[in-house]
């Protein structure tokens, strides 16, 4: 069995998965009950000042779900904690005290003045917490007040509040970012600039989730009114990867730690961080979702992967496929690929066809020879992987490469050469010689 | 019969129990049964249902309606196509028809659960009396519809519809025909087929005359002359008989008789039931006899069919619904005499097969079965004494209607549908089609 032991900044757990910061690790009663499911370790619910804030009373949460109510993607409007900070505190070294091979990091959310951070840094410091996350990336509630999100938008507040922090601690320090950004580089590297020892990423995304078709109101309300929230969950995930492997690939950047976060369901997801750059995981809505049990198959499914790939530990495996990443330009645009479709796999369902036919390159049959029959024209498929990724019926369509011969459907040999956007003759900014 | 014998008697079971054993066959679909069940659907194009369906529903359409909740409009997709969507979510053969044709067989061998996902659609529209059609102008023309079964109730709504005025001739009590008369109780459960005919009819337009039998109380000829257009849905009038005098044995019954009588008892354990019954026959009235005397109590249930399980009008899991439901089906046996002694009738059968050339003969073996009551279930046939006269001027084929692909006859002015044509499949879903088709050409002819 692979070793899932994992060091994020010199913070052993043992397995890389961690709670992220959020409800699930509000207090004791919660994060002990994940320590005994077997979590690596948590991020505990982001602090803030005495006296603490409020929460309504009201649905902080709402879903997308699939008609099987599968959930998809959840909104949440929850604050940070509402319990006495002296509370929190006494909790997390009673945690910590508790269990000392788990990693039990602390999320902190304080206003922008430097005082605020030399008061409180090391009040939670002195719990013998691992490291701190800074909350720079809740887009609802607080940044209203000038937190979360609204210093997560603007990378000169993160450099001056991660070096406020830096100042007052002395344990690793976390920088949590927000997506809600343009582009997610100069966060990250305004918290490189800072003194950050690692990143996290992503926090919620804005978001409505709806309205109520009955009142026509948004949905949820809290007395008739409502407001955005930070979404989550599965479908967050491709956005999350896509910031995390922008960190991994940039020069600036990749050499700043990532604990990757956003939609992680199963060990899948986890991979999916890990070999596109981050170290280690947090998760919040899965296990919001089904409960802490879910750890089970997220450390026994990544250690059996890790098997079957022939790699001992976790750290084989991060940023393996960040070399496999790069911008649109730099694709071979020589490179011929056709759909093809396993006659035996077809189910007739036809919907390859139409979707080809209504939204594509007309590169699918209906009807051959009166029967119904589809199959792909080699002379109008662009290779476009439509077909692949709506057939019903899993690997009835594949990719198959040209290696050789002429594309049917420019009539032009093949060839090995590579050749990109940056030297095409169509390319009115293309590199001459 | 003259004197009914001691083991054909009312209570063999008590009424609750009779109750249950005549609760709905397929209990409906919960919302998020049909919202999981929805999404199966592949939404495919030119889909094969679609084709599979004689009434031709747009079937990937309506269910994708129901996976966004929007099912009223689910249920005007299917009852644009098929006025009677409700009816036949229930008694479709949905596995030889729209679910055969389903591409989750050749994925999976389990298809999307078309039949229900039909009834979760329209079952709300029948129960709210919810009104879906608006009535063309006023067309001034005025249709004869005779008989009140699918096939002339679908034709009237969609004269109706058109503008037309229609009267709708009906020889029983109430409408609906075979889905009134004929359906196995347990398929049309809480007075469904009367709601559906009430549902139709409040479109508006549609005068009815029940009680009145073509040939007896009016003619072709008057209804010629004095509407625009005629539309013939009569069905089948008489049973089909055993020959060689085994039909006068007493304790021989016409089996649609004795379901008629059961679909219209109010409360079922005061039927008589016998004991032991023999069935012959091998279509959806043979099974439908034999289960619910099953299901009312009888111990001992045989069918009797002279071929093999592939040609019994029955479909598969039809015969599987008998099967399960303790009936005994007996294939390549025919009977050949029928003796009475005393209360109990000898049931001679002779083995049969096929020659080289698939013409069944007699293979030699014999035997016997007794039963209380044998009922026949071999079909039935458009001429009977009433109706003679009036089937003169008609091209008939198997002593059948012949209709060409608009429904017309050979008679000018008149159309026909349903079982009472030659060439379909005598289902509901078909009727409903003729009496749509019917209704669309005479609509043409009336404009042109």
């Amino acid at each position: 069995m692979a070793n899932l032991t994992s060091e994020f900044l010199g913070i052993r757990s043992p397995n890389p998965f961690w709670l992220a910061s959020a409800p699930p690790t509000d207090k004791a009663y919660n994060v002990n009950r994940a320590f005994e499911a077997g979590w690596g370790g948590v991020v505990w619910k982001t602090l803030g000042e005495d006296p603490h804030i409020v929460n309504v009373s009201g649905p902080r949460y709402s879903t997308i779900h699939s008609n099987d109510r599968r959930v998809i993607g959840l909104n949440n409007i929850e604050l940070i904690t509402d319990r006495p900070l002296q509370t929190n505190l006494d909790e997390i070294r009673q945690v910590k005290r508790d269990w000392p091979d788990r990693a039990l990091v602390v999320s902190v959310m304080l206003p922008m003045n430097e005082a605020s951070w030399a008061k409180y840094i090391p009040m939670i410091e002195d719990t013998g917490a691992d490291a701190l996350e800074l909350n720079f990336g809740c887009p609802h509630g607080m940044s209203e007040r000038g937190m979360g999100a609204a210093v997560g938008q603007v990378p000169e507040y993160i450099q001056m509040t991660t070096e406020w922090c830096k100042k007052a601690a002395s344990i690793p320090v976390i920088v949590k970012l927000t997506p809600n950004v343009a582009s997610i580089l100069p966060p990250a590297k305004a918290a490189k600039e800072g003194g950050a020892d690692a990143v996290s990423l992503i926090n919620t995304i804005n978001s409505i989730m709806r309205v109520n078709y009955d009142t026509l109101t948004m949905y949820p309300t809290t007395d008739g009114m409502g407001t955005h929230g930070g979404y989550c969950g599965e479908a967050v995930k491709p956005i999350a990867l896509n910031m995390v492997a922008e960190i991994a690939r940039n020069a600036d950047t990749a050499d700043l730690p990532v604990s990757g976060i956003g939609g992680i369901s199963d060990w899948r997801d986890a991979v999916d961080f890990l070999a596109l750059g981050a170290s280690n995981v947090q998760i919040c809505t899965a296990a919001m979702v089904y409960g802490f049990k879910i750890i089970d198959d997220l450390t026994d499914g990544l250690s059996t992967f890790l098997d079957d790939k022939g790699m001992s530990s976790v750290a084989e495996l991060v940023g393996k496929a960040v070399p496999s990443v790069t911008d649109w330009q730099y694709l071979n645009l020589n490179y011929v690929e056709k759909a093809v479709i396993d006659q035996e796999l077809c189910i007739k369902c036809g919907r390859c066809h139409v979707v080809c036919e209504d939204t594509s390159h007309q590169a699918i049959t209906h009807t051959v020879d009166g029967e119904r029959h589809f199959e792909v024209i080699d002379e109008e498929c662009v290779g476009c992987n439509l077909c692949v990724s709506i057939c019903p019926v899993d690997g009835c369509i594949s990719m198959r490469h040209l290696s050789d011969g002429e594309d049917p459907r420019t009539g032009q040999a093949i060839s090995k050469e590579k050749a990109n956007w940056t030297t095409h003759p169509n390319n009115p900014m293309r590199k001459q010689d | 019969m003259a004197q009914t014998p001691a083991h054909i008697r009312p209570h063999r079971l008590d009424k609750n129990e009779i109750d249950k054993n005549f609760s709905e066959l397929h209990p409906p679909l919960s919302r998020s049964e049909a919202l999981i069940e929805a999404d199966r659907c592949y939404f495919c194009y030119d889909a094969p249902c679609t084709t599979a369906c004689p009434t031709g529903i747009d079937i990937p359409g309506f269910i994708q309606k129901i996976r966004s909740d929007n099912v009223r409009g689910s249920a005007q997709t299917i009852f644009r196509e098929n006025i009677m969507g409700g009816m036949c979510a229930r008694v479709c053969p949905t596995e030889v028809l729209c679910e055969q044709a389903c591409v989750r067989n050749d994925h999976e061998e389990k298809p999307v659960e078309i039949g229900l996902l039909q009834r979760y659609a329209t079952d709300p529209i029948i129960d709210d009396d919810t009104q879906l059609f608006e009535r063309a102008k006023p067309s001034g023309k005025k249709i004869a519809v005779v008989g009140g079964g699918p096939a002339g109730l679908s034709c009237a709504h969609r004269l109706a519809t058109l503008g037309h005025d229609v009267v709708v001739f009906d020889k029983d009590e109430k409408l609906g025909g075979l889905n009134e008369y004929g359906i196995a109780a347990y398929k049309t459960t809480n007075n469904f087929a009367q709601r559906e005919v009430e549902w139709i009819l409040s479109i508006g337009g549609i005068d009815v005359k029940n009680g009145v039998t073509l040939g007896a109380d009016f003619t072709l000829a008057q209804l010629r002359k004095q509407f625009d257009a005629v539309f013939l849905g009569i069905g089948l009038g008489s049973a089909n008989e055993l020959g060689d005098d085994l039909d006068s044995v007493p304790g021989i019954e016409n089996a649609i008789e004795y379901i008629a009588e059961l679909r219209q008892a109010d409360d079922k354990s005061e039927l008589p039931v016998a004991r032991s019954v023999v069935v012959i026959g091998g279509g959806m009235t043979a099974i439908d006899i034999a289960v619910q005397s099953k299901r009312l109590g009888a111990e001992r249930v045989d069918i009797v069919y002279r071929r093999g399980p592939e040609q019994m009008g029955a479909s598969p899991f039809e015969q599987n619904l008998a099967k399960t439901n303790g009936v005994a089906i007996h294939n390549w046996l025919q009977p050949v005499g029928l003796k009475r002694h005393d209360a109990v009738i000898e049931i001679e059968l002779m083995g049969t097969e096929l020659d080289k050339e698939g013409t069944l003969k007699a293979s030699g073996e014999s035997s016997v079965l007794e039963a209380d009551v044998v009922f026949k279930a071999i079909g039935q046939r458009l001429a009977d004494e009433k109706l003679g006269n009036e089937l003169k001027g008609f091209e008939l084929q198997y002593g059948r209607i012949v209709v060409d692909e608009t429904q017309a006859t050979s008679i000018e002015g008149v159309w026909a549908g349903g079982d009472c044509v030659s060439g379909d499949d005598d289902l509901t879903v078909s009727a409903v089609q003729h009496g749509k088709l019917a209704a669309l050409s005479i609509d043409r002819h009336l404009r042109s």
